[in-house]
């Protein structure tokens, strides 16, 4: 019997778990995955809960619910691969053997990364909206408060889904607007790129929207510290912005397991074939999702697309083909703006984020880079996807790839 | 793509302004690129350069906290070599491609 071994059951490692447990044959396969945690957590729907949309039990269902019957489960945290050995050592001193493995263990935030960021303040006027913890916390916050400066930070990059700040103030200008308050509050977007997003074209759409919410970008910023008690934020080269209320997306690390197992970079994110997804360092390892060095996205549509590339190539492995199949880095992102509307953009790592229709051309009914209600309803209905279509490794009707139907690139 | 003459070469740069083709690359040429930009050239700047483009030949991605930890000079003294922008300038002036910001 041959064993496969999946770490990690958050979205990447549950969606390869049930593809490979349909496909493979019983008799001659065992399947385990290892999670230290037995949560799963809906993680886009994070976003809304500071502004009461959604509360904690719309994000969470136990894992054990998405793994098929017939997986082995071991709730247990990793201590390090060995790779050379194919072995796996956990914390509680036990091991596994493998022949093959898929690394899903996605990336975390760090808020001890940062100097003046972990002390008395946390959740008190410093908040992260990345963690359930942090969610709650600031929507018990916002309900109280009384305005004053408003200030997210991006601190990092890479940093898991990078839409979710441009969300999350447009959200926030909502919110405040809604409470008869938009005058009380000054919001400011702080990140360290040199617009509101990466890519040129949305950047320029995402700007103008920032900007008739009269919400203030400052690019080009890298933050070193924070003086939590004179309530500033301190860049390298010595800016400081002052805030009441600091909203932030902490730097985001792979899991220290990578490093311990030396098989990731600086960040600890593992060193990844971009194309066939397979590591760097071993032919039997293949890495999915956040944990993986790409360079697109750290989102779940990314875990999604690549999760058909892998299972391919997975199949191809076990078979003794060659990797055939080739990861193009799609992401496809909604971007909530706020009043029930919503964006949409569609990339790879080729191709930036255009207008267009998605995922019919000229039909949609999805708008690319267009701020519409329909856009916001695909977000809205996607949390029943992700339950009941995307974790459970069923066909969704979009394709792996990115295609360049629908999009119109012959803009200025 | 356009064609400039730096340091009496023709150098191809994007539209960007960096360099497509590394090997056309040497220390007059960066000492007149980063005249461009303000920023004369010391020892410090070239060991930064020399570091980056070693880095960009083993294929490695290239951000502020791993020249930060290269030893030769920590984020706060990228920030003072290369005011405003530390990577994106010092990659101009290394003759490699500006990094991927990974998103």
């Amino acid at each position: 019997m041959k064993k496969i071994l999946i770490l990690g059951g958050g979205t990447a490692g549950t969606m390869m778990a049930n593809k490979l447990f349909k496909a493979l044959d019983r008799q001659d396969w065992e399947i385990t995955i290892v999670d230290q945690h037995k949560t799963h957590y809906y993680q886009p729907g994070f976003l809304f809960i500071p502004f009461g949309i959604y509360n904690k039990s719309d994000v969470i269902k136990p894992k054990g619910d998405f793994f098929p019957s017939g997986v082995k489960v071991i709730y247990q945290e990793i201590d390090r691969i060995d790779g050379d050995n194919n072995k796996v050592f956990l914390m509680d001193g036990s091991s596994l053997n493998y022949d093959y493995m898929i690394i899903a263990t996605g990336t975390q935030t760090r808020p001890d990364e940062t100097p003046g960021l972990h002390g008395e303040q946390w959740y008190k006027s410093i908040f992260d909206f990345y963690t359930i913890e942090g969610a709650v916390a600031l929507q018990r916050f916002f309900k109280t408060w009384e305005g004053g400066k408003l200030v997210l930070c991006i601190f990092e990059l890479p940093f898991k889904c990078p839409v979710a700040p441009i969300e999350f103030v447009c959200l926030a200008e909502a919110y405040f607007t809604e409470k008869g308050m938009r005058d009380k509050v000054d919001i400011t977007y702080v990140t360290p790129l040199p617009g509101a997003f990466t890519k040129p074209i949305a950047t320029k759409m995402l700007s103008q929207l920032l900007d008739e919410k009269n919400i203030k970008v400052i690019p080009d910023f890298y933050l070193e510290s924070v003086d939590s008690e004179k309530k500033v934020i301190k860049s390298y080269d010595e800016l400081e912005i002052p805030y009441d209320v600091l909203t932030i997306v902490p730097v985001n690390m792979g899991s220290e397991m990578v490093e311990r197992s030396g098989l990731g970079d600086d960040m600890n994110y593992v060193e990844t074939d971009k194309e066939t997804l397979q590591s760097k360092k071993h032919e039997n390892i293949f890495v999915l999702g956040d944990a993986a060095n790409l360079p697109t996205s750290k989102a779940g549509s990314v875990a999604h697309f690549a999760a058909e590339i892998l299972f391919e190539n997975f199949m191809n492995a076990i078979e003794n083909r060659p990797l055939t199949a080739k990861f193009d880095g799609h992401a496809n992102c909604y971007i909530e703006t706020g009043y029930g509307k919503g964006a949409l953009i569609d990339f790879n790592y080729d191709t930036e984020p255009l207008p267009g229709t998605f995922p019919l051309p000229g039909i949609g009914p999805f708008g690319l880079l267009r701020n519409t209600k329909i856009n916001h309803y695909g977000k809205m209905i996607f949390r029943w996807i992700y339950w009941h279509i995307l974790l459970r490794g069923k066909e969704m009707p979009i394709e792996a790839h990115m295609t360049m139907a629908g999009k119109k690139n012959n803009i200025d | 793509m356009a064609q400039k003459t730096i340091a009496g070469q023709s150098i191809d740069l994007n539209d960007e302004g960096y360099m497509v083709d590394a090997s056309q690359w040497n220390r007059e040429v960066a000492s007149e690129m980063a005249k461009e930009g303000g920023i004369e050239l010391t020892d410090k700047h070239y060991e930064v350069l020399d570091f980056l483009r070693a880095a960009n030949e083993k294929g490695e991605t290239l951000t502020i906290r791993r020249v930060g930890k290269s030893g030769i000079v920590d984020i706060k003294g990228l920030y003072k070599l290369f005011p405003g922008g530390p990577l994106k300038y010092s990659s101009k002036y290394a003759g490699i491609p500006k990094p991927a910001s990974c998103i």
